[in-house]
């Protein structure tokens, strides 16, 4: 059988199968891409996945922008997880660059990417959820992607497609309301979660729609590149946060659920443990923090990090500097760099090629959602029509991540 | 300090097996660095992934230099899971020419990768199942990753680029 060819049948009056389009506008992919699947009864006898319906050339304009004006293209990449992509990003460039963070401007970015990572788990999950019919759960749980936004607001005054921080550390320091806020979501949200827990974990009709559907072995998994909570459903330990600490995640303690059989129930159950630890890496960054001297929330890099404002008119050199920036005229080393950080789906990878340009000569972004999603037509096969929508929504593709 | 011994290991070991065919050896940001011919690609990625224990296949990219003999590098991103060592691979290949064996025969994740490769630098992957374009229409006719195709409308005259300084 050949995945990649679609074959129609329209015009064969004796077919017994059936040409089905789903997407690329259909309310169960989430997302705007296609699949053609021919269908046989209730059963997927082969698929043909047609991605790219909102590529809008992120590589190619990279090319064309200083440093700091990518950070917006890469909101756009997982919008669900915006800071995480951001924050990828930010410590690519400050890895070229050689500059070490201050320890309270890594934990701020841990508890804003660990908070991301709780928002793109809710959606997925909740979206399983929804896809198995159970939509209590989906309105349940994702109003507290509403007060994670709603934190996102108060740092950076953008909710989902942040733009949040900057090259050497954040714009400004987070105030008082946020952390009120983060206090709140800590204290509200592990009792939703439970909840949400008790209404799904256990429940005979989630388990008989999700248990031992799309299994995945660890062998396939690491022959198709997955990474990510889909990866460690399978049963592999795979996580950059542990085995390539950045942003000083080795200072936490926190543990790496895997599955065993890699099914759509390991998923969910991968993923809502994933968010039990979120919750304790945040609760550790917010003690942490107290130890950590106040007000500090950028690395002191005046060369690289925009001076504020009032500086700008008052002083030559901030004055000099800003201009600096603002032109992309940073002295940054001719060199490569790739660096991964663990995103909502998996790796996300930023390789990044600067030849002392304004702009990179050359910036890569491996994009779990792309690397993931190529498995799933070759693994429909066979698969019950509905079982692959379910499973479509546990690979959690976000389209934006998949067409870049 | 660590990280450097691995690296030699790594290298002693390639440079053994492979020897003149293993080139430009660098090691920026602990990133163990080195070009090699199209002819041999497959072994090397073979010998890593089986012998090495490289079994995680990261990326497959491209980049355009222009004016070179050889001006387009492939370029693959492996990982080691178990010792926790990345290593990056380049293959530099003719632009008139860009012809290389696919690497979906080591590792069928590659497929993808490949194809994101041929749609947007024209690499053509020989033996790839599927070499289709992937993220750009069919008929697009050229592959706009390459340095000479701009990003903007030439014919604009508030976009020019030397007003932006570039």
């Amino acid at each position: 059988m050949n995945h990649n060819h679609p074959v129609f049948t329209d015009n064969d009056p004796q077919s017994e199968l059936v040409t089905l389009n789903l997407g690329p506008t259909h309310p169960a992919t989430h997302g705007v891409f296609q699949n053609v699947l021919q269908l046989d009864g209730e059963r997927i006898v082969s698929g043909v996945s047609t991605i790219g319906y909102i590529h809008r050339a992120f590589e190619k304009i990279a090319e064309h922008r200083p440093f700091y004006q990518i950070t917006p293209l890469t909101d756009r990449l997982n919008y669900c997880s915006s800071p995480i992509n951001n924050m990828g990003w930010h410590m690519t460039v400050e890895k070229l660059l050689n500059i070490q963070m201050p320890k309270r401007v890594d934990y701020l970015r841990v508890i804003i990417m660990e908070l991301s990572r709780i928002a793109d788990h809710i959606i997925c999950n909740t979206i399983i959820g929804q896809d198995t019919g159970a939509t209590t759960t989906f309105l349940y749980l994702f109003q507290f992607r509403e007060h994670i936004y709603e934190i996102f607001e108060e740092v950076c005054g953008a909710r989902l497609t942040t733009n949040i921080g900057r090259i050497g550390g954040f714009e400004r320091d987070f105030n008082d309301i946020a952390f009120a806020k983060i206090d709140k979501f800590l204290k509200e949200f592990p009792k939703a979660l439970k909840e949400f827990e008790n209404l799904l974990t256990r429940n005979r009709i989630f388990i008989d729609r999700t248990a031992g559907v799309a299994e995945v072995t660890k062998e396939a998994a690491l022959e198709y590149s997955w990474t990510g909570p889909l990866l460690r459903a399978t049963g592999v330990d795979y996580d950059v946060r542990v085995s390539d600490p950045y942003s000083s995640y080795q200072d936490f303690d926190f543990e790496v659920p895997v599955g065993t059989s890699g099914d759509i129930y390991d998923r969910y159950l991968v993923r809502n443990e994933e968010m039990w630890q979120s919750i304790r890496i945040i609760e550790q960054a917010l003690v942490k923090l107290k130890t950590e001297p106040k007000g500090i929330f950028h690395a002191d890099v005046p060369e690289f990090y925009l001076p504020p404002k009032q500086e700008v008119y008052n002083n030559m050199e901030a004055l000099i500097y800003h201009f600096k920036i603002v032109m992309g005229e940073i002295d940054a080393p001719k060199a490569e760099v790739y660096h991964a950080v663990e995103g909502g789906n998996g790796e996300l990878g930023f390789y990044l090629i600067n030849d002392g340009g304004r702009t990179p000569y050359r910036l890569h972004f491996r994009r779990p959602s792309f690397i993931n999603y190529q498995m799933f037509a070759p693994m429909s096969e066979g698969m019950l029509l509905s079982d692959a929508i379910i499973n479509m929504s546990s690979m959690n593709i976000i389209a934006g991540e998949l067409d870049a | 300090m660590e990280e450097t011994t691995l690296n030699n290991n790594i290298l002693a070991k390639l440079s053994d097996k492979f020897g003149e065919k293993v080139t430009g050896v660098s090691e920026s940001y602990g990133l163990l660095t080195f070009a090699t011919t199209k002819d041999v690609i497959i072994n090397v990625l073979s010998f890593l992934k089986n012998d090495l224990s490289f079994n995680f296949l990261t990326d497959i990219t491209a980049v355009h230099y222009p004016g070179k003999d050889h001006g387009i590098a492939v370029v693959y991103h492996l990982h080691n899971m178990v010792e926790k060592v990345r290593i990056r691979i380049k293959v530099f290949i003719s632009e008139q020419n860009p012809t290389i064996p696919t690497a979906t025969t080591v590792w069928k994740g590659a497929n993808w990768m490949e194809r994101e490769t041929y749609d947007f630098f024209g690499v053509k992957f020989e033996g790839h199942p599927d070499l289709r374009r992937i993220l750009n229409m069919d008929d697009l006719g050229v592959y706009p990753m390459l340095k000479q195709y701009p990003l903007e409308d030439p014919n604009r005259v508030d976009k020019k680029d030397e007003f932006f300084g570039r």
